[in-house]
């Protein structure tokens, strides 16, 4: 049995007040340099609703702008508005803060998002009419919500987060255990965003796929966050949560971990459940991340550049048995950085690149595209990080070097023809590979690529339990179904033309014996 | 720099003495590498970590810095290293850090 790519959703949340409140950076600065200038000087770097639509990589994420289209805009971008600036794209959608602050309320079944009456009668009827939310997830927003006083009570004297939109106190998530730091208001704000947002990433998943709610049999999450409680604190299960208000009735799910390696271990799970028959539809989705908002916010800051890290990002694949057409997931040529891989960039490259390839009889050449880590240049170079895809792209080329299957000269042009350049949001797990799945699905099947690589990659030590670094790779196949069926028509055509060459010579040779029958 | 290592270079230093410690780094860019050197010379300069102010003069050098190469088993350099020096830029990681160790390392 094998396993395919049926369908992937995309999605980002424009989140400009989290930023403020809820990102590391900045609230570490409130802690340790509260008067300090960052903190005066970043309000006025915040992006609008207007200037995130028009963001190029943006447009890119959700699939109204190819890949190969951003690759081609000048790099910086933040200053170059894209012509489309829809919300809603083939893949997803972007999403404002105050439909977003509503549909955290919706997912939250212990009565710990309190949000201002005015404020939700005011922003339900937008949620209302976003095509992926159906009454009932409306429906689990209350029509009575708190007032003005009681919320500000709340955040000042029962230790509850507050909810912001455009500066104004519009509600709060509370904390959900008097004493327990893993249920305190903020792990509660920061996993229900990070379950909302997965929630709309598994709608937009599988309305694109196509398939029924009904035909999901099991959910992996791959995000970041951990949810439990002080006797479990990682207990999980965002999956199943998730699952639960995205009305997947017949689903069940788990939560895998690894850092920014979790997507590509969660794909390569899935499509094992699949190609094994335990499960025929499993769905990999995570949502995204508010700590990490702002991280180079003080870089940006300094350069006198916007906050491009304002966007919650989410994305969620759907895998199914075989369709014939959809492109495969080859289990036979998985990448993996083991324990005793080690840790130099050649030592990783290999185990995730060049090994499963040679495994297979492969040249690092014979992959059309590759994704690895997919972060948007214009947010990591003005914060002294580089390039990171073109990074990858390189070494991987450089490996090809090493290994006599390139030359040094192609360099340079290999890092075009067999890369991408980054447009993913700088939320740890999201950019991870991952986001390529659905133009990689999409560019396979109209018969412009082959093999692409899918490659994750985790800093495990930032975990403090382990010093080692970790990564796994898997290739996405043109569906062999469908190739079959196209040799099949090129044999038929082969055998038409040879059918018409014996023709025309009986045609030759009775014309000459007609002729010689003549004279 | 990561503010777990600024405590774990500071730690080291004081207990072996800076001039016992050499810094290695293995940074992919002039610019990232030229900040690390100077957070263990001249201090932090992001005035976030525990080297705010602490200026240890250690020694740092690039591991793609001809006196780092030297020192290394030609056959270990080439399999653990010579991937990323043909990938990096390192004239300009060379010119970041020497102009660090001049203006600001005391050994």
């Amino acid at each position: 049995m094998k396993s395919v790519i049926k369908g992937a959703g995309y999605i980002l949340v424009h989140t400009p007040d989290m930023v403020l409140h809820n990102g590391t950076t900045q609230t570490t600065e409130m802690i340790v340099n509260p008067d300090g200038q960052y903190l005066k000087d970043l309000p006025s770097h915040i992006r609008t609703w207007e200037q995130v639509l028009e963001y190029w990589p943006n447009q890119v994420y959700i699939g109204n702008k190819h890949p190969d289209e951003l690759a081609a805009v000048p790099q910086p971008w933040y200053n170059k508005p894209c012509d489309v600036k829809e919300r809603y794209g083939h893949f997803g959608q972007m999403m404002p803060q105050q439909e977003f602050l509503l549909l955290m309320q919706a997912c939250d079944v212990f009565d710990l998002v309190k949000l201002e009456q005015g404020f939700v009668d005011a922003n339900r009827p937008a949620l209302a009419a976003n095509p992926i939310i159906d009454e009932g997830i409306l429906g689990r927003i209350p029509e009575k919500q708190t007032s003005a006083e009681e919320i500000a009570r709340l955040v000042a004297e029962e230790h509850s987060e507050g909810l912001y939109h455009l500066g104004q106190l519009v509600g709060c998530v509370n904390r959900a255990h008097d004493i327990d730091v893993n249920l305190s208001a903020h792990v509660m704000h920061e996993n229900l965003v990070s379950k909302a947002s997965s929630v709309m990433a598994l709608l937009s998943a599988i309305k694109n796929a196509g398939i029924d709610k009904n035909e999901v049999e099991y959910v992996v999450d791959c995000a970041e966050e951990a949810c439990g409680d002080m006797n479990q604190r990682g207990g999980g299960n965002f999956a199943k949560s998730a699952a639960e208000i995205a009305g997947l009735m017949h689903a069940t799910g788990s939560d895998a971990r690894g850092f920014c390696a979790a997507p590509a271990h969660a794909m390569i799970e899935a499509a094992a459940l699949v190609a094994s028959g335990a499960y025929k539809t499993v769905v990999v989705t995570a949502g995204g991340c508010t700590a990490k908002l702002g991280m180079n916010g003080k870089d940006h800051v300094k350069k006198g550049i916007p906050i491009l890290e304002d966007m919650v990002g989410g994305f969620a694949v759907v895998v199914t048995q075989d369709d014939g057409v959809s492109p495969e997931i080859n289990l036979n040529m998985l990448g993996r950085h083991s324990v005793g891989t080690g840790s130099a960039p050649q030592n990783v490259i290999g185990s995730l690149v060049a090994e499963p390839l040679e495994r297979n009889g492969l040249k690092i050449t014979d992959i059309d595209k590759y994704s690895p880590e997919m972060q948007n240049p214009d947010i990591t170079k003005p914060a002294g990080a580089g390039d990171v895809p073109l990074s990858n792209y390189k070494m991987i080329a450089a490996l090809a070097v090493k290994r006599g299957e390139l030359e040094r000269k192609q360099l340079a042009s290999f890092t075009v023809q067999h890369g991408l350049t980054g447009w993913a949001p700088t939320q740890g797990h999201i950019p991870s590979g991952v986001p390529y799945i659905g133009f990689a699905r999409e560019d396979i099947m109209a018969g412009k690529l082959h093999r692409v690589m899918i490659i994750g990659k985790g800093s495990l030590f930032l975990g403090r339990m382990t010093n080692l670094f970790d990564g796994v790779s898997f290739v996405i196949q043109t569906n062999s179904g469908a190739e079959e069926e196209k040799k099949t028509e090129e044999a038929a055509v082969s055998e038409q033309q040879v059918r018409g060459m014996i023709a025309e010579a009986m045609r030759d040779f009775a014309a000459a014996l007609l002729a010689k029958a003549e004279e | 720099m990561d503010l777990e290592n600024q405590k774990r270079v500071k730690e080291f230093a004081e207990q072996y003495g800076p001039e016992n410690v050499v810094v290695l780094l293995g940074a992919a860019e002039g610019e990232a590498s030229g900040l690390a050197a100077e957070t263990v010379t001249n201090g932090d300069p992001t005035y976030a970590g525990p080297l705010t102010g602490v200026s240890l003069g250690l020694r740092v050098y690039h591991v793609c810095e001809p006196e780092v190469k030297e020192e290394f088993d030609p056959d270990v350099y080439d399999e653990q290293v010579s991937m990323m020096e043909m990938v990096l830029d390192v004239d300009d990681i060379i010119n970041e850090m020497t102009s660090i160790r001049e203006q600001y390392c005391k050994y």
